[in-house]
């Protein structure tokens, strides 16, 4: 076969998929999409079988054995679960448009720029052998095909890589990868013709291999069971059927589908396809078994054709990673073995291709945008669309990516099987495990976790696989092997940290996913997130929260200019795609933005998600954040966001204030019931007495009046006496009125202030003594009274002050000795205070009585002097007055020696603060 | 309902994962043929079988996605 026949026939297939691609683009744009479907998701995923699958497989089966599958079982093992955990990563990153795994754990820890840099550089630098192998595979089909299998295997290192076909099938590639994923920029990342494509070049691939599985199996051999006893005659080949005599123990075939489990979810191309790509989050159930089906039906034929192989080829001398092309050639096949070689073409293409789309996304919003934005370089070239430039950063790295794939091919990836090379970018992948995983199931998880898990598991990765294969490809110092890095035993990359006996992909999966796990554990819990991450972290672990709550999620709350928004908006997006997205805006909410100065925070939040899509998160953090003032948001204020409960909580709080003052108004009420109960009691306590103490003198008025009335005879003297008493009783009857008058008076007062005047208590004390004078002289009492020299103010009403003179001056006299009875008055200055003493030297008041004799109808029952002499109002009365005068009143006794009252008022002038008396 | 086909999900998950581990399979790692073929080859790919059989009934309600 010439080699021309070849190219063209690999052009006139890549044309086909040109003419799928534009097929399905323009029925999506029509908007009735065959790419929408199950069938073609599932067949999308199936970009996972690359090379290695296809021709790697059979490879390692001629070696290992069944030693190939654990990379097919790690998907088959994880897919009952896809429903739950890949369908909660599509929903997050539809939500927040996310446009790569590294715009995935960029957005979930912050929207972190530092975080997009390192998971972009693994997912490049892990990624770049396992591309550098499929261009071996399609370098090596070609040649065997137009070389007919007489071929030395060492063929491109010995050619100058001008003459190299690897190099030009690079660049060729290259430009099939722009061609099909940078013509323009979607806002949502999602290439439908691409996606069209894929699916049909895994049906072309899967075809392929099962003819010829078929042809070898049934065309050759006599079926498998035909196979499989030939196979079993010869002791080398009989070997493969057990996994001890391939040296294949439990512990790496754990590690195996480990890092297979992770690379068919976090591989940079299977993100994409799966949920980049993915147009219906459903899609995943049926893709959920169709796509370990479709892992069964290419994996079926790959022992029975790798036996094969060795059966026919028994000298050996072709390598077991061609077998599938090779038996079909060496049994005259051209046609199937053209075939097959177009099913590799798809396997390598198709990977190639989505990886690169996928990488210079990543490379273009995570690496190269955010460094740009951050130096402020894009903010000053204003002018034109950025559009241009974003598509040729992408286009840029693509041709990169695929260089450096070729370097590696050049300088390492030959030396070694399709397989060894690809689980060392399985490997690097893993190491994205604990944080995506951490990320979407666990709130706590921070920033500054992530950032030095990754590193941690990245650096450990670095040294334990690919070094090694830099050291054979003889750029490194061949000692670090032997002797450990520095010299230090424990650091030697196959044996890490005295881990030996292990092969070098699971020790070095061991111990990097361990220290990542540690690291990203350890340093959460040691440090904090910001309200950004909180904030993120919440939406990512709880989105379905979020997604049936149809309410904006703000977190900052953001102003902006619409003017700028929507400038930034075609830079980036383009003007049409700019418009469309304002429209729908202005539709949902039902506004004119052209009316508006200002944009409101769902507006600014709105662009930053769409930019975002174009962009990358942390880029259009950035940017957004160029235009828009941010209010600073605090963690309070955030947790208010953040619990959806709090509002109720808040009302059942309102609710439990106002129980609790409804309880105390009760209270209130209570006591205001029990105070009026109180009142009323004392009420009808004080009518009784009042009653009582009026009956009393009206009964020995009417008493006498009446002995007089009937007794006409009655002598002079007698009568006199009776007439006399009858008089004392009126007297005390109208005291006692007048009292009464007086405390409802004082009763009727309280709480107002009486109108004080400043009044001189010298004059009124002499005033009030001097009226008692001549009742003093006829009962024979000594009196006395001392005043001093100078004026004694004292703001008061002068009335009630003599009523207060008054009233003890006259229960000293009813009180005094009635033989040799003394009265004194005497008013001084003490302090701030005008002190009035009234005394006496009667009986005296106990103790006991002391503390009464200030009540209300009080009265000193002195059953050995009969009747009691006063109301019981008198003193009461006094105390009243003199508390509306800030006064005190107090007496001192003891009995059988007299008593003295002590009337204390504040000094005109010197007034303070009230002091209330007791 | 949900629920409950979660939990059936990831049972499912553990199985898988049990029956395609050592020891389990390295019981069927022996030497010798059965009905022609190596024992391994059998076991695996029934379990294989099996757990697609099993995916597909669990996720056989795709209306369930119109919820979302």
């Amino acid at each position: 076969m010439s080699a021309g026949i070849i190219v063209s026939i690999s052009v006139a297939y890549v044309a086909l998929l040109f003419g799928i691609a534009y097929l399905a683009d323009r029925s999506e744009k029509a908007g009735r999409s065959w790419v929408n479907s199950p069938y073609i998701y599932a067949l999308s995923l199936a970009v996972y079988c690359t090379a290695w699958t296809y021709y790697g497989s059979v490879g390692r089966a001629a070696t290992s054995g069944l030693g190939f599958l654990p990379t097919y079982l790690g998907p088959v093992i994880l897919a009952p679960v896809w429903w739950l955990l890949l369908r909660k990563i599509i929903l997050i990153s539809k939500s927040q448009r996310i446009t790569s795994i590294a715009d995935f754990i960029s957005s979930r820890y912050g929207k972190s720029t530092w975080l997009g840099v390192i998971a972009t550089l693994i997912a490049v630098l892990g990624v770049i052998p396992y591309i550098s192998i499929q261009l071996k595979a399609i370098a090596n089909s070609f040649d065997l095909l137009a070389m007919r299998g007489q071929l030395s295997p060492n063929s491109h290192y010995d050619t100058p890589f001008y003459a190299d076909s690897a190099l030009y099938i690079a660049i060729s590639l290259a430009a099939f990868a722009i061609l099909f994923g940078t013509r323009n920029l979607d806002p949502n990342e999602r290439h439908g013709g691409l996606v069209a494509a894929i699916a049909f070049e895994s049906l072309v691939k899967l075809i392929a291999f099962l003819a010829v599985g078929l042809f070898v199996t049934y065309g050759v051999f006599n079926g498998m069971g035909d196979i499989f006893t030939q196979a079993s005659a010869v002791p080398r080949i009989n070997e493969l059927f057990t996994l001890q005599a391939v040296g294949l123990d439990g512990w790496e075939w754990f590690w195996l589908l480990f890092v297979s489990m992770s690379a068919v979810m976090l591989l940079p191309r299977q993100f994409h396809v799966s949920v980049v790509e993915n147009i219906e989050p459903g899609h995943v159930a049926r893709a959920s078994w169709m796509f370990p089906l479709y892992l069964l039906l290419i994996n079926i034929f790959v022992l029975p054709i790798a036996v094969a192989g060795l059966l026919l080829f028994p000298q050996g001398g072709i390598e077991p990673d061609s077998y599938v092309l090779s038996i079909p050639l060496a049994l005259g096949q051209d046609a199937l073995a053209l075939f097959v070689g177009l099913g590799g073409f798809s396997a390598a293409t198709s990977m190639v291709i989505v990886s690169v789309i996928a990488l210079s996304i990543m490379i273009g919003n995570n690496l190269v945008l955010p460094l740009l934005l951050r130096s402020q370089q894009i903010n000053q070239s204003g002018q034109g669309e950025l559009n241009a430039g974003l598509l040729g950063i992408r286009r840029i790295s693509i041709v990169i990516v695929l260089l450096l794939a070729y370097a590696y091919f050049r300088g390492v990836g030959e030396r070694y099987t399709l397989v060894s090379v690809g689980l060392i970018s399985f490997t690097a992948i893993a190491q994205f495990v604990p944080v995506v995983l951490g990320g979407i199931y666990w709130k706590r998880a921070t920033k500054q976790g992530a950032i030095w898990g990754l590193c941690i598991g990245f650096l450990v990765w670095a040294f334990a696989l690919p070094v090694p294969t830099l050291v054979e490809a003889g750029l490194l110092d061949a000692r670090l092997m032997e002797e450990g890095a520095w010299g230090i035993s424990l650091l030697r990359p196959h044996a890490l940290l005295g881990l030996e006996g292990s092969s070098p992909v699971a020790s070095a999966a061991f111990w990097s996913l361990l220290l990542n796990t540690c690291v990203y554990v350890g340093v959460s819990l040691a440090t904090q997130q910001s309200p950004l991450e909180a904030s993120q972290a919440d939406l990512f672990v709880d989105i379905y929260k979020y997604r049936s709550g149809s309410s904006d999620y703000e977190v900052v709350r953001r102003q902006a200019r619409v003017r700028d928004l929507r400038t930034l908006l075609n830079r980036f997006l383009g003007m049409a795609k700019a418009e469309a997205l304002l429209q729908a805006y202005e539709k949902r909410k039902q506004l004119d933005l052209s009316q508006q100065k200002n944009a409101d925070a769902g507006l600014v939040n709105y662009a930053e998600t769409h930019l975002a899509g174009a962009i990358g998160a942390a880029s259009a953090k950035i940017i957004i954040g160029s235009i828009a003032k941010e209010d600073p948001i605090s963690l309070e204020e955030m947790f208010r966001v953040l619990e959806q409960t709090k509002e109720i909580v808040q009302y059942s709080k309102a609710l439990e204030k106002k129980s609790a003052e409804l309880e105390r108004t009760t209270l209130q009420l209570k006591q205001a019931n029990e105070q009026l109960k109180e009142l009323d009691r004392l009420k009808a306590d004080f009518v009784t007495t009042v009653t009582h103490e009026l009956r009393t003198p009206i009964t020995s008025i009417k008493a006498l009046s009446k002995i007089m009335l009937e007794n006409k005879g009655m002598d002079h003297a007698q009568r006199e006496e009776f007439l006399s008493i009858v008089v004392s009783e009126s007297e005390r009857l109208t005291r006692l009125i007048n009292q009464v008058l007086d405390l409802e008076r004082l009763q009727s007062m309280e709480g107002r202030s009486l109108d004080l005047q400043p009044i001189s208590l010298t004059e009124l004390a002499h005033k009030a003594f001097n009226g008692l004078a001549q009742l003093m002289k006829e009962k024979g009492i000594q009196a006395e009274i001392s005043l001093p020299e100078g004026p004694l103010e004292v703001m008061g009403h002068f009335d009630r002050l003599t009523q207060v003179v008054v009233n003890l001056l006259s229960n000293a006299i009813k009180f005094c000795d009635s033989e040799q009875g003394q009265v004194s008055l005497r008013a001084y200055r003490q302090g701030g205070m005008a002190v009035l003493l009234v005394g006496d030297n009667g009986p005296g008041i106990s103790e006991k009585d002391q503390a009464l004799i200030f009540g209300k109808f009080t009265q000193i029952s002195d059953t050995e002097k009969g009747k009691p002499k006063g109301s019981g109002l008198g003193l009461f009365i006094t105390q009243a007055i003199v508390d509306q005068h800030q006064g005190r009143i107090s007496v001192s006794s003891q009995p059988g020696k007299g008593a003295s009252f002590r009337v204390e008022i504040p000094i005109y002038g010197i007034r303070k603060s009230p002091v209330r008396a007791q | 309902m949900n629920k409950d086909r979660n939990a059936k999900q990831l049972s499912l998950l553990i199985l898988a994962f049990l029956l395609l581990n050592f020891p389990l399979v390295g019981l069927f790692s022996k030497a010798g043929l059965l009905g022609g073929l190596p024992p391994l080859y059998v076991y695996i790919f029934s379990v294989w079988l099996l757990i697609i059989g099993l995916t597909a009934w669990l996720n056989r309600r795709p209306a369930a996605s119109s919820k979302y």
